[in-house]
């Protein structure tokens, strides 16, 4: 802290959250809202990555990075071969249906009105502070996460692989041509 | 920063994949809006896995990567098999089941 003082950093830190939301709320509208689907995955790409930034703002940069790798990497891979894979015949103006539009948008902004107020009324201005403390003292260090996920959580982290494998499994057996 | 600056996010991301898994017709977009759905919850867990200093939050948000990297795996056979059954993955034309 010797070389920027504290409330700079807390400045900047609202600055890159400020920016951040903004990109990723309006790459959010246009992933829900564009024609063509494969614009739609490239704006999935920007939501991610902004969704990552947030990771390293709350010190947590493991999961930031294996954001970046499992979903920018993967998962966006995958979409981007399924999309390939299936050229089906929904011509322009025929991916959203045009019906449920309003209803959708009555449901989505009720909820959200709803979550507004809980958490306004519940946190209001609750601090968050990272400014100041190591990652050490926030207890999100990547040592600290594999203790917690090897000793805690052995047994659902085991569970987890082979949900996954019984899932790819089943995934190849779906997919395969017989 | 303020804790409900990451949740008020979180919760207008939710929003927002809410209303995309009801009004998008192709199937790969509605796997998509569920994604961003799974964001919005792991911003929730990660926010306040910093809050109470615990590194907890951080290992339920990898467990839901992995579940979210299951997931659209099997999704994905799921609307290829779609796709080559019926040459189309519109979702609202998947009713064979009703009654």
């Amino acid at each position: 802290m010797s070389i920027l003082a504290v409330t700079e950093v807390l400045v900047a830190q609202n600055i890159a959250f400020a920016i951040i939301a903004v990109g990723v709320v309006v790459a959010g509208v246009r992933l829900v809202t564009t024609e063509n689907v494969v614009h739609a995955a490239l704006w999935l790409v920007v939501v991610l990555a902004g969704i990552a930034g947030l990771y390293i703002l709350l010190a947590a940069e493991f999961t930031a990075i294996v954001q970046v790798l499992v979903y920018i990497g993967a998962i966006v891979v995958l979409f981007l071969f399924g999309i390939m894979l299936t050229r089906a015949r929904l011509g322009e103006g025929e991916t959203v249906n045009k019906k449920m539009r309003a209803p959708a948008l009555v449901i989505a902004v009720a909820m959200f009105a709803l979550m507004a107020y809980s958490l306004w009324g519940y946190f209001g201005s609750t601090e968050l502070e990272v400014m100041g403390r190591s990652t050490a003292e926030l207890g999100q260090t990547t040592a600290q996460v594999a203790d917690t996920l090897f000793l805690t959580y052995l047994i659902p982290f085991e569970v987890v692989s082979v949900l996954l494998l019984a899932a790819l499994t089943g995934a190849i057996v779906l997919a395969r041509r017989d | 920063m303020l804790l409900n600056q990451f949740l008020l996010l979180a919760a207008v991301l939710f929003c927002i994949g809410v209303y995309g898994v009801l009004t998008r017709r192709n199937g790969v977009m509605v796997l998509m809006s569920i994604e961003l759905i799974l964001n919005a919850v792991n911003i929730n867990l990660i926010a306040f896995g910093t809050y109470l200093s615990d590194a907890t939050g951080q290992a339920f948000a990898l467990f839901i990567i992995a579940v979210a990297a299951a997931e659209v795996g099997v999704g994905l056979a799921i609307v290829l098999m779609l796709f080559r059954n019926r040459r189309s993955i519109d979702i609202d034309a998947v009713d064979q089941l009703k009654g």
